[in-house]
């Protein structure tokens, strides 16, 4: 009976190292078949063409990355623009301020706006923020703008990504010490001077990581920005322009490019690109923030 | 200070009842009982009769099928970080920072992806493809969520179970019964992620106007329904788009307050 049960035990064993292993090689297999899959575009021209070239002719073979690859950093740029002093403020007030009772309210308004999938949010950008770049905005600036736009994505994709910047803050300003806070409070410092001075000095690089973050969920968000961001190939130059980011390009190509094999390389190269940023960024901002989370324990 | 606090907090909620008021009163208007119960007629694309049943059942299909598989996978997975392996591994830390990065992949490379895989295996756009990619993707979810819960689990207990003679496979059981509110919740976090989820799907499950029969057709799904008829120019096309938006919204509002108060309940009375 008791070998029976060691035997039992030794195989559970086997099988959850088994699988464990394997989510850990996930990674690895999808870099490698991804760069197998880029690696015919990238003979034909060179990595550097290809980043900062903006000839896109994919019928000629040319594929310059370069506007969709600035149209993504617009896009970004202004959504963590956006989202990042609102959710530092949320998150600022949830941890050092408010009352439990505000929590209560704001967890669930926070786990909502989390789970409401990018096709919701497009719908929503579609219809409130398109018509009103157009209609009450854009006028002011330039003479005409449809309003599917640089701006329309960055506040489609800054409300999304406001939820997981306040839950990763409010992570990180809880793993400062409470005796750090009293000692500032008792040398007479006010609330906000503590905030400024104790809770965020202490806890900058947990906020910078947090922020690298944000910016990779914001840079591969795919069907709320293409359903704004108007998708035409082009350099932005104002946030009133319209832009072309990569997932997007991604998205809306992918029925086409079956038919040429090169094209079909250049588009997994994108794809390629993105998994690098995004694998790199979460990489570094992941492993701060296991520190500061051991910090506290 | 504390007014610009308030000022972002109002900022945040106007956006979350913005959202939800938009989805909810331009599907409402939408919305009918043969929207949700009748597959797309003939010139359904032109705007005659007919629903989006194909979408909701494709997604239903999906989402089913990949939460099974990973929960299959990825119970075992947690267990091993925090049963099997020590807290100090090497390992598991490996493990966790894999799970997180893989968290943070967009939808749009794990579709690139398995499109890829399908293309190698020689698979067509179907609704198997669908369910791989869907449960590559949810499983990063489910093993840190539930890995969450089960970290804060008292190591008394399985010293407990160790001392009586059990093997760590039969303190499973004990586990098991300790997280369970745990698994709820990250089931309902990674369904509520997968039903919603639309560029991956879009390389992989295809759309279609029937509701797939084997694993090998295409399947249609709700998120793509909406962006798909969304994209046509005519209005009542559009107004099927909001009526399938709103479906979504209502599954995922349900999910995630249900979510909420499962956790709620549960940890009243905890050990």
């Amino acid at each position: 009976m008791l070998g029976r049960r060691i035997l039992k035990d030794r195989v559970a064993h086997g099988t959850m190292a088994t699988l464990t292993v394997f989510v850990i090689l996930m990674v690895l297999v999808m870099a490698v078949g991804l760069c197998l899959k880029s690696a015919p575009v990238l003979e034909g021209q060179s990595l550097w063409t290809l980043l900062g070239s903006s000839e896109w002719k994919p019928m000629k073979g040319q594929f310059g990355f370069l506007p969709f690859i600035m149209g993504t950093l617009w896009v970004t740029f202004l959504a963590v623009l956006i989202a990042l002093p609102i959710s530092l403020l949320t998150a600022i007030f949830l941890t050092e301020y408010a009352r439990p009772v505000v929590r209560r309210f704001v967890f669930p308004a926070l786990d909502i706006l989390a789970a409401l999938p990018s096709v919701i949010y497009g719908v929503w950008g579609m219809l409130v923020i398109v018509p009103w770049i157009s209609e009450r905005l854009a006028p002011h600036f330039v003479e005409f703008s449809s309003g599917y736009t640089v701006l329309a994505a960055g506040i489609v994709l800054g409300v999304m990504v406001i939820p997981l910047l306040v839950s990763l803050f409010i992570e990180v300003f809880s793993s400062v010490p409470m005796e750090l806070r009293e000692a500032s409070i008792a040398l007479g410092a006010t609330r906000w001077q503590t905030t400024r001075k104790v809770v965020l000095r202490k806890t900058l690089p947990g906020v910078l990581a947090a922020t690298v973050l944000a910016i990779s969920r914001a840079m591969g968000e795919t069907i709320a920005v293409l359903m704004v961001c108007g998708c035409v190939i082009g350099i932005p130059t104002s946030v009133l322009d319209s832009a072309y980011p990569i997932p997007a390009l991604i998205a809306n190509n992918y029925g086409e490019m079956l038919s040429m094999p090169l094209y079909e390389s250049a588009l997994m190269f994108a794809a390629l690109i993105l998994f690098a940023v995004v694998l790199i960024f979460n990489l570094i901002s992941r492993i701060v923030l296991y520190r500061i989370e051991r910090r506290d324990a | 200070m504390k007014a610009l606090m308030w000022v972002g907090m109002a900022v945040v909620f106007g956006f979350l009842i913005s959202v939800i008021w938009t989805v909810f009163s331009r599907g409402a208007k939408a919305m009918s009982w043969e929207m949700v119960s009748q597959l797309p007629g003939g010139g359904f694309y032109i705007g005659k009769e007919g629903g989006f049943l194909n979408a909701i059942v494709g997604s239903l299909y999906i989402v089913g099928a990949s939460t099974a598989i990973g929960l299959l996978i990825s119970v075992p997975v947690v267990f091993y970080l925090n049963v099997y392996l020590k807290k100090d591994s090497k390992l598991a830390y490996v493990a966790r920072l894999a799970c997180d990065v893989l968290f943070g992949m967009p939808s749009i490379v794990y579709g690139a992806f398995g499109f890829t895989v399908m293309v190698f295996f020689g698979l067509r756009t179907s609704l198997l493809g669908g369910i791989i990619v869907i449960t590559l993707l949810i499983i990063p979810i489910f093993i840190r969520s539930m890995d969450e819960a089960t970290r804060n689990f008292p190591r008394d207990i399985l010293d407990a179970s160790f001392a009586l003679g059990a093997t760590k496979w039969e303190t499973l059981k004990v586990v098991l019964r300790q997280i369970a509110p745990g698994i709820a919740t990250a089931t309902l976090l990674s369904v509520g992620r997968a039903i919603g989820d639309a560029a991956s799907v879009m390389f992989t499950a295809g759309y279609t106007d029937s509701i797939p029969t084997s694993l090998s057709q295409p399947a249609a799904t709700l998120p793509l329904a909406v962006f798909f008829q969304l994209s046509s120019p005519i209005p009542e096309v559009q107004d099927r788009a909001y009526a399938a938006a709103l479906v979504l919204t209502i599954i995922v509002l349900i999910l995630s307050i249900g979510g909420r108060f499962i956790t709620h309940r549960f940890s009243k009375n905890k050990l």
